[in-house]
């Protein structure tokens, strides 16, 4: 945007003609610029195209780089080039600059190519926020932006200080080992059984917060098969860093395999459990503890649910 | 306007105080900094054991022998004998029973012990508000080294869990709620009376306690640590900070503190800058600087006060039980975000317009050349400020909460990156064939400009929901934030301490160790934060102490780059300390060849600012002009003012 103050700011008269000149060193830079980032550098972009919203997630940065690059080296040249043209030479004189006190074609110029800029952005990034099914963000418990077709629905269910998962069309099975198969729509129910967490599954492009009470739901679809790092993204606590664990994608038969198997290995301890529900209500989990105990799995929180709900003698 | 309520004679000159100290008063009788500290010393203990004789029946804290409850009436007792012994409410005591207050035709002492004094010359004010900022930003600059220090290894650990955690904390919080004053308070109290050509300020008392309230924040943060600290940074999201133990109580009340302490600067500045402009001061010639002061100030006023609730309501959960933000007896935990961002973001701005403000006060002068679009730098600061109060849920993308409303936020906080733009349109319309001067203060506005630039761009990415989802509380974030404040505001504010000091106190810092203080900063700035963007989008989420071994080399490119800005601020505080104590180079005339009202008149000011009144001629940026004309007459003819008064608004 900033090319046009040096475009219209110049007087007509004599010597050179910056803003020609400006606008010389910038078009070139910012066209390799774009060109890199574009080709070289945007296929590489974090967060991968694992999966449709990540693919998404992508597509966007590239586009707000590809955008802006140009802006950025608009300002850098222009600035460096009065710099380096208009600067003292030797010993200061005292000498003044020509009052300019304004420009209103240069003013309204950058006004209107600002402001054109924003709203396509923002026009832009609402179009990519409901396409891709929200963008794998969290939409709450009444998601208004959903994939086609049924999706696998995965619970998240997040405590001080790991993630579990829960298979709702499984039995509501609930294990500590993300696996979700590939090539089908998934929607994650993340809620939280103490305080604030963000469920972030970065190679999905998939960030939701886990709020105590509340089902927050996201929505994505896997498109290679590999390994995902689920990390919290939300201080939760003493133990917030270590809080991460390794999820899987895997081939659709592959996921139904170890689904049943472990619905069945694990049929006891999902009796014990509370029936799948969208949210909990950590009191009034009795086997909840208990669960995690028979389950050799840290407990939540340590005493931060009272210790009756710990068996008495272990 | 309200000059007729200005006496020519400012009321107070140049300040006394409750402390005007009697040689007839025993010492201990005297208000200063040692009865003060006396005053909390004895008001802790009082209130701690009142806080335990009050609710010891029903407050009980698991793991410790300590009771919210006492802790928090400790902190507010002592807060308040702190307040007592300087002497806060001595005339308001002698009032209220129909004395008069004492006399101040001293002056407040003169010397270096007026400085601990509770004062009422703005002079004196934002010296206390110069020295402790700096105090401050460098304690927390000292955690985040540690911070640093901590994530040179992804899994090797100096600090346990939790000392890291409470590291996190207290720099974050100490940097944000300090630092919101760290402009307004030297800079604003100091020249914002002096360039509207006013003798006072109007809320002299208020602005004082301001000040005097941040030690008491800065030392009861600081205290948090010897109750194990509170895990939460600075953001202290409910329930994790209902359920976090004693320290938790230190955030709530140094940060309700704090945001009383701003709300009364800023309450101070708007009143000052709306009714005691000199005549002739039109708001067509305020100084840009004076512009993002109001700015600042009304967001300080608007915002602020959510922050004070939200901190009350915690404590209350905390220590009486109720139950605003737990989820499990009916409260909400999107209250409390809601509460603390609603006032978060206004302080986001709250610590940038001061930076736009002085940027765009100094490169007039280095490159000789009037302002330009001096309208449209003033409307973009108000754009800013405006805008400022709906865009907080751009910090709740991911949280579930409104999801439908994401649109709307998103093309908010996107609207609100044009008014920011039009500093860069101010900068380049002014950079356009002027004649530049790279005096340290005006490398330090370029550095602002170039940093800040990079800090607004990847704020635009921010904003973009899509693309928020993978940076949202990643090491994306922090890098964004850090080139906009640290970047934006702590490069702004060492341009202004290079350019104002010689007017504040007659004395120059060495400009030599000024330029290399610059590049070293400049370069280690922007080699600490750069690879943030790199590390954040590679998957680090923010606060954690193990990350992904692949991400070590960035880390430690950062984490060493850190300690050489670190050594870089260290020279400034060399700097500071040998230039003003030791060294004391004179600097009394106008180094800048500035045409600003400040600099018109000696350095330092005298205690009045002003012999008499001036009246305000043209605005300060006639750079270039041949027949400019003075800024303001100095000594206006009698009868002068008031015909001004009729004539054309003053």
């Amino acid at each position: 945007m900033a090319e046009t103050a040096g475009v219209a700011a110049q007087p007509s008269g004599a010597g050179p003609n910056h803003g020609l000149r400006i606008l010389l060193l910038w078009l070139p830079a910012a066209l390799a610029a774009d060109l890199v980032i574009w080709f070289v550098w945007g296929p590489h972009l974090p967060p991968g195209d694992m999966s449709s919203s990540a693919a998404s997630q992508q597509f966007d940065l590239r586009v707000l780089a590809v955008l802006a690059a140009p802006v950025f080296l608009a300002v850098l040249i222009c600035a460096g080039y009065s710099m380096i043209t208009w600067r003292v030479r030797g010993d200061d004189d005292g000498e003044d600059g020509p009052p300019i006190e304004g420009n209103a074609k240069v003013q309204v110029s950058w006004i209107a190519i600002s402001s054109a800029l924003i709203l396509g952005l923002a026009a832009f990034g609402t179009y990519q926020l409901i396409a891709p099914a929200g963008a794998g963000a969290g939409e709450g418990p009444q998601p208004i932006w959903q994939p086609d077709g049924k999706p696998v629905v995965v619970q998240v269910i997040a405590q001080q200080w790991l993630f579990t998962y829960r298979y709702p069309q499984y039995g509501g099975v609930e294990t500590t080992q993300l696996e979700l198969p590939v090539g089908e729509p998934v929607q994650f129910n993340v809620t939280s059984l103490d305080v604030i967490h963000s469920f972030w599954a970065y190679q999905l492009g998939v960030k939701a917060d886990a709020n105590p009470q509340v089902n927050n739901v996201a929505y994505t679809t896997p498109e290679h098969a590999g390994t995902v790092t689920v990390r919290c993204a939300e201080l939760c606590g003493l133990w917030h860093g270590a809080m991460y664990d390794y999820g899987k994608v895997v081939s659709v038969a592959a996921f139904q395999a170890w689904a049943h198997r472990t619905e069945t290995s694990m049929a006891k301890i999902t009796k014990t459990l509370p029936p799948y529900a969208l949210i909990y209500t950590p009191n009034e989990i009795k086997g909840l503890a208990n669960f995690y105990y028979q389950a050799g799995l840290p407990g939540a929180g340590g005493g931060y649910y009272g210790n009756q709900y710990y068996p008495d003698e272990p | 306007m309200a000059i007729e309520t200005q006496p020519e004679k400012a009321e107070h000159s140049g300040g006394g105080g409750p402390g005007g100290p009697p040689a007839a008063r025993p010492w201990w009788m005297r208000p200063a900094i040692h009865t003060a500290i006396l005053g909390a010393v004895l008001g802790y203990f009082l209130g701690h054991w009142l806080g335990n004789f009050v609710a010891s029946g029903y407050q009980q804290v698991v793991e410790g022998d300590e009771n919210n409850f006492a802790i928090v009436f400790g902190y507010l007792a002592a807060t308040a004998g702190f307040l007592a012994g300087l002497g806060v409410f001595n005339d308001l005591l002698r009032q209220m029973v129909g004395l008069p207050p004492r006399d101040h035709d001293d002056g407040g002492g003169s010397g270096l012990a007026r400085y601990f004094r509770f004062t009422l010359d703005h002079k004196v004010v934002g010296i206390q508000y110069l020295v402790g900022m700096i105090i401050y930003f460098c304690t927390a600059g000292l955690f985040a080294m540690a911070i640093r220090t901590e994530l040179l290894s992804p899994s090797y650990h100096l600090f346990n869990a939790g000392a890291y955690i409470e590291i996190v904390g207290e720099h974050g919080t100490m940097m944000m709620m300090l630092m919101s004053s760290l402009v307004l308070g030297p800079f604003g109290n100091y020249l914002v009376p002096i360039m509207i050509g006013s003798k006072r300020v109007a809320f002299p008392r208020m602005e004082a306690l301001s000040f005097w309230l941040t030690p008491c924040a800065f030392l009861i943060l600081l205290s948090g640590l010897l109750f194990g600290g509170f895990p939460f940074g600075w953001t202290g999201y409910a329930p994790l900070s209902i359920q976090a133990t004693q320290g938790a109580d230190s955030y709530a009340v140094a940060f309700g503190l704090m945001g009383i302490s701003i709300i009364l600067a800023g309450f101070n500045m708007v009143c000052t800058i709306i009714c005691y402009r000199a005549p002739g001061m039109r708001w067509s010639r305020l100084p840009i600087f004076v512009w993002s002061m109001l700015t600042t100030a009304l967001l300080m006023v608007l915002a602020a006060p959510v922050l004070v609730g939200g901190m009350y309501m915690m404590l209350t959960d905390r220590t009486v039980q109720t139950a605003f933000f737990v989820p499990d007896l009916g409260g909400s935990s999107y209250l409390y975000e809601n509460l603390f961002w609603f006032f978060g973001h206004p302080e986001v701005y709250i610590l940038a317009l001061p930076g736009f403000g002085i940027v765009s006060e100094i490169i007039p002068v280095f490159t000789r050349k009037p302002l330009f679009g001096y309208k449209v730098s003033a409307a973009g600061m108000f754009g800013v400020a405006i805008l400022s109060f709906f865009v907080w849920q751009h910090h709740l993308f991911d949280s579930g909460m409104d999801p439908d409303m994401r649109p709307l936020f998103m093309i908010t906080t996107e609207l609100i990156s044009i008014p920011t733009g039009f500093i860069y349109l101010v900068a380049l319309g002014t950079f356009w064939k002027a004649r530049f001067r790279f005096s340290v203060p005006m490398l330090f506005a370029l550095g602002m400009y170039f940093n800040f630039l990079i800090g607004g761009i990847s704020g635009v990415m921010l904003s973009d929901v899509p693309a928020d989802t993978t940076a949202h509380g990643s090491f994306f974030v922090m890098a964004h934030f850090h080139y906009t404040i640290m970047g934006g505001l702590v490069f702004a504010f060492m341009a202004g301490l290079y350019y104002w000091l010689p007017k504040m106190t007659g004395i120059r810092l060495n400009l030599r160790l000024g330029k290399i203080q610059f590049w070293t900063m400049f370069v280690f700035f922007n080699s600490t934060f750069l690879p943030m963007f790199a590390i954040g989008e590679a998957g680090q989420p923010r606060r954690v102490f193990e990350y992904a071994a692949n991400l070590q080399t960035l880390n430690d490119w950062s984490s060493i780059s850190s300690f050489l800005l670190g050594g870089s601020i260290l020279l400034f505080v060399i700097n500071f300390i040998w230039s003003t104590v030791f060294a004391r180079v004179r600097e009394e005339g106008n180094p800048w060849r500035s045409r600003g009202l400040e600099w018109q008149i000696p350095s330092p000011p005298p205690p009045d600012n002003f012999e008499h009144i001036p009246v305000v001629l043209s605005d300060p940026y006639r750079y270039g002009f041949k027949d400019a004309g003075p800024v303001a007459d100095l000594y206006p003819p009698a009868g002068v003012i008031s015909g001004a008064l009729t004539g054309s608004g003053a």
